[in-house]
């Protein structure tokens, strides 16, 4: 840890608020609960500012721009606007995007009434879907004696492979392919049972933000994730000299 | 090596090179292979061998001399007699003329415009030297820009030379190379690197192949010339796998290099060394924006991160790293040996010196040129390119490849250079000049360029990897005649989004084409359209699905 | 140009009237490829049901008797989704004589359940039905049935839609308060009565 840490002062919605330089824009607006929506982004993992939902709007030295408040870190005088209607166009879109892309039926949905995607979107006023639906052809996989992955309802937003990587240490899980195949795997695209370097510590299950990952067991709207132990051990790991 | 021996080098082989009466060329870049001009350097090695004239005639194959719709291009020195369509059959009469007679049924004049009116600077000895050879690079002066810079500059003049110079990344963006170079040499870092972007993806664009085959030398030089400027002792060349003809050339090179004392430890005798290393790209074209290329070099999956952190700042493995486009490099050593005036002394008032382009599509002559900037499209279009063939007539010209935007016959006067092309809605992009006739739909130019963005799309944040797939959904309509206004709209609307919120450049530039064509030829897409929406469904993408028990393969498709 | 955003709450703003003041309003209800239960749902509303009969006629409906979709309709609610050519045909008819559609249930606003079929394909489905059970007669009903559509879609697809209630199904105290604010000339905010898959 630097032994000073230098304080920056910067503007948030009609807020002057400061942090320390090391901290992003999410970090700041969040301890001075000011709400922006995310997806990819969960406390105590890296940041790859990947779904897009928690963009700002960044005024720094006479410029404008798009920033990602999960991945920005904050700067002298930046004026930030969290929820312009232009924002809220944005996101409400990028919503339909996903919804329209994946198979994501929250009727039929383990996670239903405790999933992030499908919270946004009522929270953001997502009532419809304005483009035609893809409908892939995607896998689940049960092959895991307590975990199932269903391939349907994952939006990519690889929370899954942060925590297995950054956290647990045991990188099972990746990305393969790109564009619309885009799809995450275990070991090297392996059914899960036979992922010899998963630790079956459950942690993707937890930090999924839908119900592509889920405990076996479950029915309906039963499965809750517990995200708690996240920032927990995060915190735990710091404390350590 | 030493400066000595160097200009020793330099002179022994000038002048072998003068002690032989007649030398054939023949293009090996890769237009003219893919007619299989190899096959025509073994056959009048043959010929040449039977008439007993191997010594006083060697044959050799050269990078692209450019007008690769004649192609395959023999030349014959020291006249530098062209012949057009060469083939086999050809080989004994060509070989019987050396020294006699050209062949007038065979030659390719020399004095039309697509040759007189280029300016040949990055592309100086491009088919004029074995890119094979490094005694044909030190002959015509490779590696002295390196030794002027090693030994008669220090790192902070050279950068103060290209910055006066006025050169502009040429990757696309534009960005003023010497500022690009001073932020490297700036950072406090003991280890430095620069890598030389050779991921060259655009459809239609083959600018930096054509260097990196045909002057491969020159780009070496560059590199260590940018090595010793911003501090740096290691580089990378990063080119894309499918360049198999690149990569050996310029393997070959720095073999010879290294063996030559011009890359290692102490080059010339001074403190400075230098390393290159190849690392292939594995076909994504994503992979040639910064982020994705340092991933990628690294060993990891090439997908962009967020900026800031900026490859200046935290670059390769979190060190600070100089990113330069292989025609940006091979600009440098003449920026060093003719002074910076000189460079500057070409091109506009923003936009300095030459530019490669790779012209292509309804135009007569297509191939590799080179023009200082300020050149206007019409006269690359029309005196370089030699018009429209066939009877057609010019619609538009596609700049900048899936980032560029289509530009009508009203701005065919608009002078090359980065600012006018943005303000009429293209961009120079890395050199790309697709030529549209009046057969070209143009909402089906614009869904062939979103086709390529989805495809490409890394898939890392939504509005791109989702986004292109709904914006080219969408323009199937439009040009199937099923869609309605809303449809339309729905388009407009995602352009906006996805170029405001994409991860990256691929992205953000993604719906260029769209805007473009939307803003010059909207009557086009009005036209298309229906009052009555269509109930027939169109699949959302044009691949059949993955089975569902298999994922997909590599990426892009 | 861009498009109007998505509909947003217009609590206090009101809509384009839904009721022209001369008569008592005409509400319709239909049921296209669902379960049935939003149409459940709107019968649990109870003793509303008797409110809401002297607040409106209730001209066409699965509880009515009414053979053909009648004309000048000002309410129609749409459970379920586009699955056939049946389905297709109806709600072009109810389109026309609608003055305002609403879109019931996650069916109708997303294709829900009953889109989980386009993912495969029509005759990979009716094999998958009417073949690889072990029945006595496999084959695939050629007659008395509406062609299915290569995929169901959600309503706004085909036709242009006023309001959109998600839910699996909304629940009744959501569709009375939908139908309240509706027959007074307000577009309901139902963020905070439904969401998709409730």
């Amino acid at each position: 840890m630097p032994s000073s840490v230098r304080v920056k002062t910067l503007r948030i919605d009609d807020l002057d608020v400061a942090g320390d330089e090391q901290q992003t824009i999410f970090d700041v607006a969040v301890e001075h609960a000011i709400p922006i929506p995310t997806l990819c982004h969960l406390d105590g993992l890296g940041a790859v500012g990947a779904c897009r939902m928690c963009l700002v709007e960044v005024t720094s030295a006479n410029q404008t721009r798009l920033q990602p408040a999960c991945a920005t870190p904050i700067e002298e005088g930046m004026q930030i606007v969290t929820n312009s209607p232009r924002l809220q166009e944005y996101r409400r879109m990028i919503l339909e995007l996903l919804f329209a892309e994946g198979n994501h039926v929250c009727a039929v949905c383990v996670s239903n009434g405790h999933c992030e995607l499908q919270g946004l979107a009522q929270s953001l006023g997502m009532t419809h879907v304005r483009f035609p639906y893809h409908y892939p052809q995607r896998s689940v996989d049960a092959s895991h004696r307590r975990f199932v992955v269903d391939h349907n309802r994952c939006i990519l937003c690889t929370r899954c492979v942060r925590v297995c990587a950054e956290i647990e240490g045991a990188h099972t899980w990746d990305v393969m392919g790109a564009s619309s195949q885009t799809q995450v795997i275990t070991d090297l695209n392996q059914p899960w049972a036979e992922a010899e370097t998963c630790t079956g510590c459950g942690k993707c299950i937890h930090v999924c933000p839908t119900g592509a990952l889920f405990e076996k067991g479950y029915s309906v709207a039963e499965m809750h994730k517990r995200r708690q132990f996240l920032p927990y051990l995060r915190a735990m790991r710091e404390r350590e000299p | 090596m030493n400066p000595e021996e160097l200009h020793q080098l330099a002179e022994q082989h000038a002048h072998a090179r003068t002690q032989i009466p007649h030398r054939i060329r023949v293009c090996a870049g890769s237009s003219c292979m893919g007619l299989h001009s190899d096959q025509l350097v073994n056959a009048i090695q043959r010929e040449l061998k039977q008439q007993g004239l191997e010594k006083t005639c060697p044959v050799s194959g050269v990078g692209c001399m450019g007008l690769c719709s004649a192609g395959p291009l023999v030349a014959i020195d020291p006249d530098g007699i062209l012949y057009q369509h060469v083939s086999e059959a050809d080989v004994s009469a060509i070989v019987a003329s050396v020294g006699n007679e050209p062949l007038e049924q065979l030659r390719c004049p020399t004095d039309i415009p697509f040759f007189t009116r280029q300016k040949r600077v990055v592309l100086e000895h491009c088919g004029q030297i074995d890119p094979e050879r490094i005694e044909d690079a030190l002959a015509v002066g490779g590696y002295t820009a390196l030794l002027t810079a090693l030994t008669e500059m220090t790192p902070a003049e050279v950068i103060t030379h290209v910055m006066r110079s006025g050169l502009r990344g040429r990757g696309g963006a534009g960005y003023p190379t010497g500022l690009k170079w001073t932020t490297v040499a700036k950072a406090r870092n003991p280890r430095k690197f620069v890598v030389c972007n050779g991921d060259e993806g655009d459809p239609g664009a083959f600018m930096d192949r054509g260097v990196m085959e045909g002057d491969p030398h020159r780009v070496i030089e560059a590199m260590a010339i940018a090595g010793y400027a911003v501090g740096a002792s290691e580089g990378y060349f990063f080119v894309r796998g499918e360049y198999t003809t690149s990569v050996k050339r310029l393997r070959k090179a720095i073999m010879q290099a290294e063996r030559n004392g011009l890359l290692g430890a102490n080059i010339f005798g001074t403190p400075f060394s230098f390393t290159l290393e190849v690392r292939l790209g594995a076909g994504a074209f994503v992979s040639g924006e910064e982020t994705a290329l340092i991933a990628s070099i690294e060993g990891r999956r090439g997908t962009p991160t967020p900026r800031p952190p900026y490859p200046a700042e935290q670059g390769l493995w979190g060190c600070p790293t100089l990113i330069n486009n292989v025609a940006t490099l091979a600009s440098i050593p003449p920026i060093i040996n003719h002074g910076s005036e000189w460079y500057a002394s070409m091109g506009t008032a923003n936009s300095k010196g030459t530019h490669v382009f790779a012209l292509t599509g309804k135009v007569v002559n297509t191939g590799l040129i080179e023009v200082p900037l300020g050149t206007t499209l019409r006269e690359v279009i029309f005196e370089i390119g030699g018009g429209i063939p066939n009877g057609h007539s010019f619609k538009a010209v596609q700049m900048g490849g899936p980032s560029g935007g289509c530009i009508p016959a009203e701005h065919l006067d608009t002078p090359l250079g980065y600012e006018a092309l943005q303000r009429i809605g293209a961009m120079m992009g890395s050199g790309g000049i697709l030529v549209l006739d009046d057969t070209s739909s143009m909402v089906e130019v614009a869904r062939f360029f979103m086709e390529f963005c989805m495809t490409e799309s890394c898939g890392k944040c939504v509005p791109c990897r989702v986004g292109t797939v709904q914006m080219h959904h969408l323009l199937t309509r439009i040009s199937t005649g099923t869609a309605t206004a809303h449809d339309l709209a729905l388009l407009e609307s995602l352009c906006d989004l996805v170029q405001h919120t994409s991860l990256c450049g691929l992205g953000r530039s993604a719906p260029n084409p769209v805007l473009s064509t939307l803003r010059y030829f909207r009557n086009e897409y009005e036209a298309s359209l229906t009052s009555t929406p269509s109930n027939e469904l169109i699949p959302l993408t044009a691949r059949p699905p993955a089975p569902p028990t298999q994922g997909p393969n590599g990426k892009g498709a | 140009m861009t498009i109007a955003p998505m509909a947003q709450p217009t609590e206090p703003t009101s809509a384009p009237s839904p009721t022209p003041v001369s008569r008592k309003p005409r509400l319709a209800t239909i049921w296209l490829d669902g379960c049935s239960g939003c149409h459940m749902s709107f019968l649990d509303q109870d003793e509303l049901l008797i409110t809401l009969a002297a607040r409106a006629d209730l001209v066409y409906s699965p509880i009515v008797d009414t053979k053909a979709f009648p004309e000048n309709v000002d309410i129609t609610l749409v459970e379920g989704a586009i699955g056939n050519a049946e389905d297709l045909a109806k709600i072009l008819h109810i389109r026309r004589n609608t003055r305002l559609l609403v879109s019931l249930g996650d069916c109708a606003v997303t294709g829900n359940v009953s889109a989980m079929r386009n993912s495969f394909g029509v005759i990979p489905i009716l094999e998958r039905v009417y073949h690889e059970p072990a029945l006595l007669h496999p084959a695939t009903p050629q007659t008395d049935l509406p062609a299915l559509r290569e995929r169901v879609c959600p309503l706004h697809e085909v036709v242009h839609v006023d309001l959109f209630v998600p839910g699996c199904p909304p629940n009744a105290a959501t569709i009375a308060y939908c139908l309240d604010a509706l027959l007074e000339g307000r577009m309901p905010d139902l963020s905070q009565h439904t969401r998709f898959g409730k």
